[in-house]
């Protein structure tokens, strides 16, 4: 009996072994999806508890933007940018940040992870640790950010004064999807650093909250050194300042060419693929030096 | 693919393993001192496909290192390690189909969800095929006692079934090694037992390989024929339990309640009286000797009402041991904490 058992095992192991062929890309996001769906249906436990933190999230984020309705109240531009226009920047910024803190924004827990050892249990399972990280604690409550980014949004091309071509609308969903992306680049970067430093999540938010907080205002606002550090250093600018200042016929910031509106694929892919090199090299420290 | 068959003797393989690690530690305001420290210093052993084995210790003696290690979580810093012919840190994913591990004092189950969604996941990510999973499912949680519990959230659940329902989750895609560390832990005594019957029956039945660490000695007792202790990262002793106390002479105590106060027992040495408290008194003896000779003495001369054997504590075992081997105790702060 306990033979046929091991002869059925060992088949068993072939068939495993065979299966854990498959790629790391395919496996990261079929773990992801498979995670992310398992937080939902935990959310869901709650679900009065869901709907009040999203609707909490949603009228917190809303007021930000009171805020700047309020401004206006007082002044008829700002930095050369009228209300329409700053709509625009910032709702760009907040719906590409909104996506890359629903997608991965649980990331910046990974410092307390390791503290309390709870990563060696994604560790032992058959998926990349870093898709089961950014789907630990997946909060659909995060949507509510997102909402209120995809509202502003819709008020400024409401309300703002635009010569479309088919290069700007092409540019709409591009910007999107690759500020979102390298907002994600620069949360899995601050992950990879909370490996090494483990009480780093505050650091992170400075980029990430603070950046995304900075891209609500136009570039005309603020210091060249810093718009020149978040232009060639960490690339923020590409989330929305460059792009959108072109779709909006506005100056680009540090009088860059027309063409530098066409640039955040490729930025995103890189940072992407720096963010990943982190990763990689976070988890090698921490797998050479443990907790 | 051959390698992964042709171990069986030696299906978990350390060669010389090695872990060091650089601790940083504040010596004062900005300063810091750097400190190599070797969690595993050298270790060496083979375990057989099948084998129950107990992988003891004091804290911090490197227990965890030597698992994280043989899980792929840790890279070793040098030797030679292989698990089912697998590196285990550079085939991490591949490995984590072929071994099971439960950490006792950590659930991976969905807190929230009911212990059915938790085995669902493991069902899709393990890429279980259905029918094989069903009939795990099925058998496991007759086993271990579950059938009533699997549409209650986890958190609902007490110590002893979570426990039971961790198991569960880390065997549904059949395993061929299991890592327990400390399964027993916080456990009352009917919890344990179950778990230990059922460790029992999976070794025999399924001739799954068992590596596990513990603070209770009764463990080891009843599940392992064998037992490594690990004292500052080195393999003090490997072999039978009844060994460890012969090496150790720990002793066991008995304690026996007798009709009224009297003087000490005249026991026959080498055991002996360490404390009376009033009609109660304690004797201790070797650990390797049989108590019955000594119970029918005094049954015979004593006016006996009861009486109870407590077994040595492990970590007293494992001192004695480690005493009677002439190791040199550094400070406890020279331990790796890991």
């Amino acid at each position: 009996m306990a033979e046929t058992g091991r002869v059925a095992g060992r088949d068993w192991a072939v068939e495993k072994d065979l299966g854990a062929r498959s790629s790391r890309v395919v496996d990261g996001l079929r773990a992801y999806r498979m995670i992310t769906a398992m937080w939902i249906r935990s959310t869901m436990a709650y679900r009065a508890s869901f709907l009040m933190t999203t609707f909490g999230n949603f009228v917190a984020t809303a007021l930000d933007f009171v805020a700047v309705l309020l401004m206006f109240s007082r002044v008829d531009e700002l930095g050369g940018y009228t209300l329409p226009q700053i709509a625009f920047l910032y709702g760009l910024s907040s719906t590409a940040f909104g996506l890359a803190d629903l997608a991965v924004g649980s990331m910046e827990k990974l410092g307390r992870r390791v503290r309390d050892g709870t990563l060696d249990t994604l560790m032992v399972r058959p998926a990349p640790v870093l898709a089961q990280m950014a789907a630990d604690q997946f909060g659909l409550r995060r949507l509510g950010r997102v909402t209120q980014g995809v509202l502003v949004l819709g008020y400024a091309l409401a309300t703002v004064d635009i010569d479309w071509t088919w290069a700007k609308v092409l540019l709409m969903p591009v910007m999107l999807v690759s500020g979102a992306a390298i907002f994600c680049a620069v949360f899995v970067a601050g992950a990879s650093f909370q490996f090494v430093a483990q009480d780093a999540a505050e650091v992170q938010n400075a980029f990430t909250y603070g950046g995304t907080t900075l891209l609500q205002y136009p570039p005309t606002l603020f210091a060249t050194e810093l718009v020149r550090g978040v232009t060639f250093v960490l690339p923020l600018a590409f989330v929305n300042w460059v792009p959108a200042t072109y779709v909006l016929g506005m100056p680009l910031p540090l009088g860059l060419p027309g063409w530098a509106a066409f640039l955040p694929p490729l930025v995103a892919a890189a940072c992407c693929a720096l963010a990943g090199l982190a990763w990689r090299a976070g988890l090698r420290s921490y797998r050479s030096t443990g907790s | 693919m051959k390698g992964a068959f042709a171990v069986d003797s030696a299906f978990i393989e350390l060669d010389r393993v090695e872990k060091v690690f650089d601790v940083h530690r504040k010596t004062g305001f900005m300063r810091r001192e750097l400190r190599r420290v070797r969690a595993v210093d050298s270790i060496s052993f083979t375990v057989a496909r099948g084998e129950m084995v107990g992988y003891i210790g004091p804290n911090g003696a490197g227990k965890s290192t030597t698992i994280k290690m043989l899980t792929g979580i840790l890279t070793p810093s040098g030797g030679r390690l292989r698990v089912a012919g697998i590196d285990p840190s550079r085939e991490r994913t591949r490995l984590a189909h072929r071994i099971g591990v439960v950490f006792g004092q950590r659930t991976t189950l969905w807190w929230d969800l009911p212990l059915l969604d938790s085995y669902r996941l493991m069902h899709r990510m393990y890429r279980i095929p259905d029918a094989r999973y069903r009939e795990n499912l099925d058998r496991l949680v007759e086993l271990l006692e579950l059938g009533d519990l699997l549409d209650v959230p986890v958190r609902q659940l007490s110590l002893g079934q979570r426990m039971r329902g961790d198991i569960v989750a880390a065997l549904l895609h059949d395993p061929e090694v299991l890592y327990l560390d400390e399964p027993t832990i916080g456990l009352d005594v009917v919890s344990k037992g179950k778990v230990r019957e059922f460790l029992r029956e999976l070794n025999a039945e399924h001739g799954t390989t068992v590596l596990l660490t513990t603070h209770d000695l009764q463990d080891i007792e009843q599940l392992c024929s064998r037992v490594m202790v690990i004292d500052h990262g080195r393999l003090m002793y490997d072999g039978p339990l009844t060994g460890l106390h012969e090496v150790g002479d720990s002793e066991r105590i008995l304690v026996v309640d007798l009709e009224r106060e009297l003087p000490p027992i005249e026991a026959p040495a080498p055991a002996r009286v360490v404390k009376v408290d009033g009609p109660r008194q304690w004797l201790a003896f070797p650990a390797a000797a049989s108590a019955a000779p000594l119970v029918a003495r005094i049954a015979a001369e004593y006016p006996l009402v009861d009486l109870s054997v407590r077994e040595p504590d492990i970590e007293a075992v494992i001192a004695k041991m480690l005493h009677s081997l002439g190791d040199t105790t550094d400070p406890p702060s020279e331990r790796a904490t890991a």
